[in-house]
């Protein structure tokens, strides 16, 4: 299926990574946003709730994040896809009903641009130190999937791809974005609506009667939709339940949900991952790093190139499922990772338990606020080459 | 009385739980409930369901939202798209579920403490939009699933689990909270006044906006016997002997204090007042014109 012509805003352009965060969003097909304004995202939903009204879109300002997150389950149930935008503490309040939107099994966008925590911590400042409570943040157990653009364009073109991918497995998508990439300004080329592939939601063709909201058959992880209001007459609900969506209160019934609902994520880690790798045949050192990081780790890379390291690069655009099989198997061929992040060393830990002591694993920390001084990335590359 | 002579007699020893006239409306695989004998949450389901029947509404375009709690369980059990979501969040789902599907008519069911506690800020700004949203709210004034806590409701002196020597935190008098935030409707009855809760249900069903609707109800396992309110029947005859009837009474004067009297009736009713929606499209409208449009009554852009 092909993109809604009234969302797509074909040209060139020259817009920060919030404003095509949110053009993403819209050529993407999102027709319902709910948020609440917190820096450095609310240009998201500014600029959303300046274009919706033009195409079908209803953009509504909660009263926090809580009703914010809520909201967007609630209208993602009609069908309509939906999405939230926050910044640390509100991704803090969302976590929550992050929670039931895992559990309802909803395709949902939540953006984060983030900024430097903890608590209000740094608010017009950058930051990537929500990549853990990304992976993390709700209480149980789960899978879910995070990615994090490095540029305005990726914003626009990882957008889409966030969209689709909440739909294919039915799980809430975290956009993980950085101040940086949030507010800086670069050229964005936005295609023709017949170039922009759109996931529909997968709706069943059972008839009302016949249908149960979490009946999964043959092997299958990811049920089928039903839209309220199309007579369906389903129920949902956030405690553990069988296929009916009754609730269950068993261990057994515990073990079934839960195992699918990771299932669903860990059985397609190969679909679902996505990075950009260069030059790791034969290097010593692989530096990874993620969002405005990789940026700035470029200038680091090549002044370590000069100094005669060989040195690999991998970019993670897709974070969580963390591409594991890949770092296993890079661990037994080099010397070591470097991780540089804008956090005292969250994604290093992934790595370093993949590594498995097969090669060393540096991370390179950064509290918030700026980006790194390269000097300290080099550094790190030269010391890991040794 | 020929209409009564005329009633059709039933065979008692023949009956199925699916010949009761309400068993379309609940979901008969999912009985029996799980609430307490003499509880008062079943009879408010009864009540809707009773008004569904003679509203003869299609059920497709009716939603059920509850939040967590023993009245929470009531989307459980309801048979219509039904969402049993997280506490206090119900109004907050809903908003989202109407906005996105306007032809949708929505019903929230949920406790006191999970729409005037936790999810009390999501009720005053509900309230103050006018979402189009049919709130009914049962109040047993405690947080009953965990236990008998105090709540937001409970009134001075009542004892409960967390307010063992009596209640001294002042709580809500929520009609008037509701009136005062702009709700567009605002009625309140007992759990024993069957026959006006059902009509006030049907007229609210007709209804736009927020709707809020108070149902004192008896939770009689925790609330009734650490107050030592003796059993079901006595519960009842309390509130036949203290609830007094007085519609369009102003709300400041509804508040309930420990086993004193309850002020029932039908305390706002607005049914010209706009609602977010109507405001959002006439405001539309206006400024952007040919420009605006609007997003289909049946949700968001889709493939079809
Ligand atoms: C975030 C959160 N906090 C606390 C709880 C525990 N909890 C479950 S039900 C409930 C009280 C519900 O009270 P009320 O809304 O009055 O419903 P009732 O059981 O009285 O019908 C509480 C506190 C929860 N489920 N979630
Ligand atoms: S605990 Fe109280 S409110 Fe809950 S089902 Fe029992 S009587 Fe009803
Ligand atoms: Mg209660």
């Amino acid at each position: 299926m092909k993109a809604d012509p009234l969302g797509v805003l074909t040209g060139a352009h020259y817009l920060d990574g919030d404003f095509a965060a949110g053009e993403g969003a819209m050529a993407a097909g999102c027709r319902f946003v709910a948020g609440y304004p917190i820096t450095p995202s609310t240009e998201v939903v500014e600029r959303m709730s300046r274009r919706f009204p033009m195409m079908g879109g209803t953009f509504i300002q909660m009263e926090d994040e809580m009703a914010s997150m809520a909201a967007v389950i609630g209208a993602a149930f009609t069908g309509t896809k939906s999405m939230t935008v926050t910044s640390g503490p509100g991704f803090s309040l969302m976590m929550e009903n992050l929670g039931l939107a895992v559990m309802m099994e909803t395709p949902c966008v939540l953006v984060n641009v983030q900024r430097g925590g903890p608590s209000t911590g740094l608010p017009t400042m950058t930051g990537q130190s929500d990549m853990m409570q990304a992976r993390w943040g709700s209480h149980g157990d789960y899978e879910i999937i995070a990615m994090s653009p490095k540029s305005p364009q990726e914003s626009f073109d990882l957008m889409i791809d966030a969209f689709n991918l909440s739909e294919i497995y039915r799980v809430p998508v975290l956009f993980m974005m950085d101040e940086c990439v949030g507010h800086m300004t670069e050229k964005v080329i936005i295609p023709e609506p017949d170039e922009i592939d759109i996931v529909p939601r997968k709706l069943t063709d059972k008839k009302p009667g016949e249908f149960w909201p979490y009946e999964v058959n043959n092997g299958e992880l990811v049920p089928e939709f039903a839209r309220a209001g199309d007579g369906y007459r389903f129920h949902t609900t956030g405690l553990t339940h069988d296929y009916r969506g009754y609730p269950d209160m068993t261990v057994e019934g515990q073990w079934k949900l839960v195992t699918r609902l990771m299932d669903k994520i860990n059985k397609n880690v190969d679909d679902i991952i996505r990075f950009e790798e260069e030059e790791t045949d034969g290097a010593d050192v692989v530096v990874l790093s993620y969002g405005i990081t990789s940026r700035v780790a470029r200038l680091a890379i090549e002044k370590a190139r000069e100094k005669g390291v060989k040195v690999g690069v991998i970019r993670l655009i897709v974070v969580w499922p963390f591409p594991e099989k890949q770092i296993r198997e890079m661990a037994k061929k080099i010397k070591g990772f470097v991780v540089p992040e804008i956090n005292m060393g969250q994604v290093v830990l992934e790595v370093e338990r993949c590594a498995a002591g097969n090669c060393t694993t540096t991370s390179v920390p950064h509290p918030g606020g700026g980006v790194h001084d390269p000097e300290t990335i080099v550094e790190a590359i030269v010391g890991a080459a040794k | 009385m020929s209409a009564q002579a005329e009633a059709p007699t039933i065979d008692m020893d023949n009956v199925q739980p699916e010949d009761h006239p309400i068993a379309p409306f609940i979901r008969m695989d999912r009985m029996p409930h799980i609430w307490c004998p003499t509880c008062g949450i079943g009879t408010v389901v009864k009540c809707y369901a009773a008004a569904m029947e003679k509203l003869d509404l299609d059920p497709k375009t009716i939603a059920i939202v509850s939040g967590i709690g023993c009245t929470g369980r009531v989307a459980g059990y309801m048979n219509y798209d039904a969402f049993h979501t997280t506490h206090g969040r119900a109004i907050a789902f809903a908003t989202g579920l109407k906005m996105a599907r306007t032809e949708l008519n929505v019903t929230l069911f949920s406790g006191d403490g999970d729409l005037s506690g936790i999810g009390g800020n999501h009720f005053i700004h509900a309230a103050r939009r006018n979402m189009d949203l049919l709130v009914v709210l049962v109040n047993n004034f405690t947080y009953a699933m965990t236990g008998g806590q105090n709540a937001p409701t409970t009134p001075l002196k009542a004892i409960s689990s967390t307010m063992p020597f009596g209640n001294f935190d002042q709580p809500f008098n929520l009609p008037h909270l509701a009136a005062s935030c702009g709700a567009s409707y605002v009625a309140r009855w007992t759990s024993l006044h069957i026959r006006r809760m059902t009509k006030t249900f049907e007229e609210a069903m007709q209804r736009k906006g927020f709707r809020f609707i108070e149902v004192i109800a008896p939770c009689s396992t925790l609330y009734a016997r650490r107050n030592k309110l003796g059993t079901g029947l006595n519960l009842m005859q309390f509130y036949h002997d203290n609830s007094e009837i007085r519609h369009g009474e102003d709300t400041r004067n509804v508040d309930i204090g420990f086993q004193e009297k309850i002020i029932c009736g039908k305390f706002v009713d607005e049914p010209e007042k706009t609602t977010y929606h109507e405001n959002m499209h006439t405001h539309y409208e206006q400024v952007l014109g040919d420009k605006y449009v609007p997003m289909p009554p049946e949700g968001g852009w889709r493939d079809e």
